[in-house]
């Protein structure tokens, strides 16, 4: 019975995985950068939910959607300021130490605001979960409704980039950014739009996170940003799908590591397993081979 | 022409030394006349420390154009592996040779790590080698953290579990005690073998640079296809730079673990958050700028410290200084701007835009 | 025997044949072309002479030594040297470092020499520095010899990757489209830099153009590539006025 508890749970913090690898994902397949401070604005949202539901006293419902908001423009100002002027950089490394540099303003703003010390995060899911097998399987109301809303997601992000213009024009983007501007699609708008909506899911993973482990500090979402992204590259980055199955196999395979081996190396198992798939697949399970041009 | 070149970069050598050693002697004088405060007197070998690791990183970055995030791992990994030899051997060995060969050994260990380290990851490119040298950084602390070493009349006995289940006999003591780390390692790093050390890296790094292997290692960063086809070996030479960088970096953690009484693997000390500590002195003093590497470790380790009330916005300002240097730097509008109203472009002749 | 020798070379990528049974025959010394619409696969068959990418069939044989699939370090070694369609030099070091890389295995020393300043770092680098200058002077770069590759004017960065080239000391020299982007008076002034480095090196060299002035002027023979396929080759005067090469280039 334990293993299948074992089993829901990771699936449960593969799905936040999961929330937050869509974000990178998406951003690396279009914006061709890795948005290191991407973990930083789940924990944005995070505070955005705890001030207003905890500190302010407002229904959690306004919380979530002001705190998305917040992400979104949030994600879309980051990218204006921060990463668009060096689009265009000789050096790929600049975009990089750049986004490093962001995560880093994100966490101590945050630190100024809120202290350094962990604000017990209330969870948004009032609904105390299933029972099974007489009582052995207990299934808590935030795992179910986690792994629900990153089903949703998955499908309403697959449906937008298939069925909308502004979808198709994303694909366009990440495809060949010249020749998307050739066929008259707003790159700049396009790309400002992908940081949206990675932002805005960044929100919502932040508050199921926190929902999950209710410990809210400054630093929360810099480690399981960092995992997500093993997670986009386990699964192909640039991938949709891919994001998802890492997202899922990540969680699923910490939690077992914490479970079986042991709960100091757990960390150290999943970034174990980034590096033997980089050697193995550097693309990952989904991803597709790009050559250089010469 | 070619002479004066060679002067030009000989003189700059030159200054660099100097400035170390120009810093070491006031510091000298004002330790002597009994000016320093015990706070700045403490940060001496830190100093040092810091500046290591900033001229070693900037070996991987600037020189070889790799970002690496898991500098502090090879730091750590010198630390501890210096600090379990002299524990070891703290009553066998005088104190002078002792530490020489824990030099050495530190400086070894991360070097082994490095190319380790190195030979699959290299492969990878940009953002991918970043993430994955910052998962083996935080894999390092992870594991020293669960690492459990005693010593008895047995040998030597490991455990990933806690210190009771070395099972040593009475007599035997625990080297290494997990998170608790490695305690009464000798206080063997002075100020004066600091700045010997900060010599010796800048001497090794800059001289390498303008060698065979370093134009080589320039080459791979400017351009690998053009570099490959002119038969430059692409995996010897990046392995080369970074185990080079990775064994500096050791030789920093040997310094650093010699300093304290009590030596534990934290987020702190060898986490990503030094490793990004130590990202920040190379971009502010300037990326593959060698003596603006140094500077930048002391004026941004210094500058907090004299302004205490700045110490709590230290990362703050890190964070902004980064990304500020960043934007500046290397924008294409930046640059272009800064081009067109510099001084020296206004005199100099126009030179044609660069092929594409 | 033919210096370069390449028979049924081709490639696929995923379902297309970008170079498709492409033969070619070169004697030492000679300077040949090969010419072909734009995404005839010119540049894919110096990708394949290099290494850069791997025949799905075929034999290169240089010198007599098949060098089919080696690795582009490997085929440098072995005697091939090329330039780029868009120019890749080594953009943060000098011109003179730029020549001095491609010297690197002709030159020995070892790192510690190199860090300890050892006599052998000082009388090798001397003798590399000479080298290189010997070869900027070729083409009239010793004055710009401490300056920025990056700051070259385009035409002068053309010449660099040249020089670098033969720094390897290479038997074959590739060059791709090397008047790209020149004025008709650095085109003119390219054509002798060729003719020159052929006859003082004794060079061999194959050449990608597109501007037909230069063709016509410096080729010998050529060979003329069109979806991938040998269309025709021979005698430069004869190749150019071949009514299937007209068409070729200007469709029916």
């Amino acid at each position: 019975m334990s293993f299948i508890s074992y089993l829901i749970n990771g699936i449960s913090l593969g799905s936040v995985y999961a929330i937050i690898a869509l974000g990178y994902t998406m951003v690396y397949g279009i914006a061709k950068m890795l948005n290191f401070a991407h973990g930083d604005v789940i924990m944005v949202g995070a505070f955005a939910v705890f001030t207003i539901v905890s500190t302010l006293g407002m229904p959690i419902r306004l919380g979530i959607i002001v705190s998305i908001l917040i992400c979104t423009v949030l994600g879309v100002v980051i990218e204006r300021v921060a990463y668009k002027p060096l689009r265009n950089a000789a050096s790929p490394l600049a975009v990089l130490i750049t986004a490093i540099g962001v995560s880093y303003l994100l966490q101590n703003v945050a630190l100024l605001i809120f202290g350094a010390n962990a604000k017990s995060f209330t969870s948004v899911v009032s609904w105390s979960g299933i029972k099974l097998a007489d009582g052995q399987l207990n299934i808590s109301g935030v795992t179910i409704v986690t792994i629900l809303a990153c089903i949703v997601i998955m499908i309403a992000l697959t449906l937008f980039i298939n069925k909308t213009k502004a979808g198709q024009a994303m694909l366009a983007v990440s495809e060949d950014k010249g020749a998307a501007q050739l066929m008259g699609i707003n790159v700049n708008g396009t790309i400002a739009l992908t940081f949206a909506i990675g932002s805005a899911l960044a929100a919502i993973a932040g508050v199921l996170l926190c929902s999950a482990y209710p410990s809210l500090t400054p630093y929360t979402g810099s480690m399981p940003g960092i995992k997500a992204f093993v997670a986009a590259v386990l699964g192909g980055i640039g991938s949709i799908p891919g994001a998802m199955i890492g997202g899922i196999l990540l969680g699923v395979i910490e939690i077992f590591g914490k479970a079986y081996i042991s709960s100091q190396m757990a960390d150290a198992i999943v970034f174990a397993v980034l590096i033997v798939v980089l050697l193995v697949k550097p693309t990952g399970i989904l991803g597709k081979n790009i050559q250089e041009k010469v | 022409m070619k002479m004066k070149e060679l002067n030009k970069t000989t003189k700059s050598n030159l200054i660099t030394y100097a400035l170390v050693i120009i810093t070491y002697i006031i510091v000298q004088i004002i330790l002597e006349s009994g000016h320093m405060s015990s706070l700045m007197e403490g940060l001496l070998v830190p100093l040092c420390t810091y500046v290591i690791l900033a001229v070693s990183l900037n070996l991987t970055v600037g020189i070889l154009g790799e970002l690496s995030l898991g500098h502090a791992g090879f730091m750590c990994v010198g630390a501890f592996s210096s600090a379990f030899f002299s524990k070891c051997t703290a009553e066998l060995l005088p104190s002078g040779l002792r530490f020489f060969l824990a030099i050495l050994i530190g400086a070894a260990v991360a070097a082994l790590f490095g190319m380790l380290v190195g030979i699959p990851v290299l492969r990878l490119k940009g953002d991918y080698l970043a993430i994955v040298t910052l998962a083996f950084g935080e894999i390092i602390k992870n594991l020293v953290n669960v690492l459990y070493i005693g010593i008895d009349e047995n040998g030597m006995h490991f455990s990933t579990k806690d210190s009771i289940s070395l099972g040593l006999q009475p007599g035997g003591k625990t080297i290494i005690n997990g998170a608790q780390g490695i305690s009464g390692t000798p206080n063997d790093s002075t100020f004066t073998i600091g700045i010997i050390l900060v010599l010796i890296t800048l001497f090794i790094v800059l001289n390498l640079v303008h060698s065979r292997d370093g134009r080589a290692i320039m080459a791979i960063r400017d351009n690998r296809i053009a570099a490959e086809s002119v038969g430059i070996n692409i995996t010897k030479y990046k392995l080369m730079a970074f185990t080079i960088s990775a064994a500096l970096a050791g030789v920093a953690g040997v310094l650093y673990a010699h300093n304290l009484s009590t030596l534990t693997a934290l987020p702190k000390n060898f986490g990503y958050n030094m490793s990004i500590t130590i990202l920040v002195f190379v971009v502010l003093g300037g990326i593959g700028n060698i003596r603006g590497s140094v500077i930048a470790a002391v004026v941004l380790t210094l500058l907090p410290e004299l302004l205490r009330e700045l110490n709590d916005y230290r990362m703050l300002i890190y964070a902004i200084v980064l990304i500020a240097m960043m934007l500046f730097n290397s924008s294409p509008k930046a640059i272009a701007f800064r081009e067109k109203y510099s001084l020296k472009k206004l005199f100099a002749k126009k030179s044609a835009k660069e092929g594409k | 025997m033919a210096l370069l020798e390449v028979q049924n070379l081709s490639i696929s990528f995923g379902g297309l044949r970008a170079v498709d049974n492409f033969n070619i025959q070169i004697e030492k010394g000679q300077l040949y072309g090969l010419i072909g619409p734009n995404g005839a696969g010119k540049t894919t068959v110096f990708n394949l002479l290099t290494g850069v990418y791997k025949p799905t069939e075929g034999i290169i044989t240089l010198d007599g030594e098949n060098i089919t699939g080696k690795k582009t370090i490997d085929i440098n070694k072995a005697g091939i040297a090329r330039t780029f369609q868009n120019i890749r030099l080594f953009k943060e070091l000098s011109v003179l470092d730029n020549v001095k890389v491609g010297l690197h295995n002709n030159y020995h020393y070892g790192t510690i020499s190199g860090i300890l300043r050892l006599p052998s770092y000082s009388k090798t680098e001397k003798i590399m520095d000479e080298k290189a200058m010997e070869l900027l002077k070729v083409f009239d770069l010793d004055k710009e010899a401490s300056t920025l590759a990056a700051n070259l004017p385009y035409g002068k960065q053309r010449k660099l990757e040249i020089a670098r080239a033969l720094a390897t000391n290479p038997k074959l020299l590739l060059l791709d489209e090397p008047a790209a982007g020149m004025n008709p008076n650095e085109t003119l002034e390219l054509m002798e830099t060729i003719h020159f480095v052929r006859d003082h090196f004794n060079m061999t060299i194959l050449l990608i153009e597109h501007d037909m002035k230069l063709v016509s002027g410096i080729c010998e023979e050529l060979t003329v590539l069109n979806f991938g396929k040998v269309l025709t080759h021979g005698k430069t005067s004869d190749v150019l006025n071949d009514p299937q090469v007209i068409t070729a280039y200007l469709g029916e």
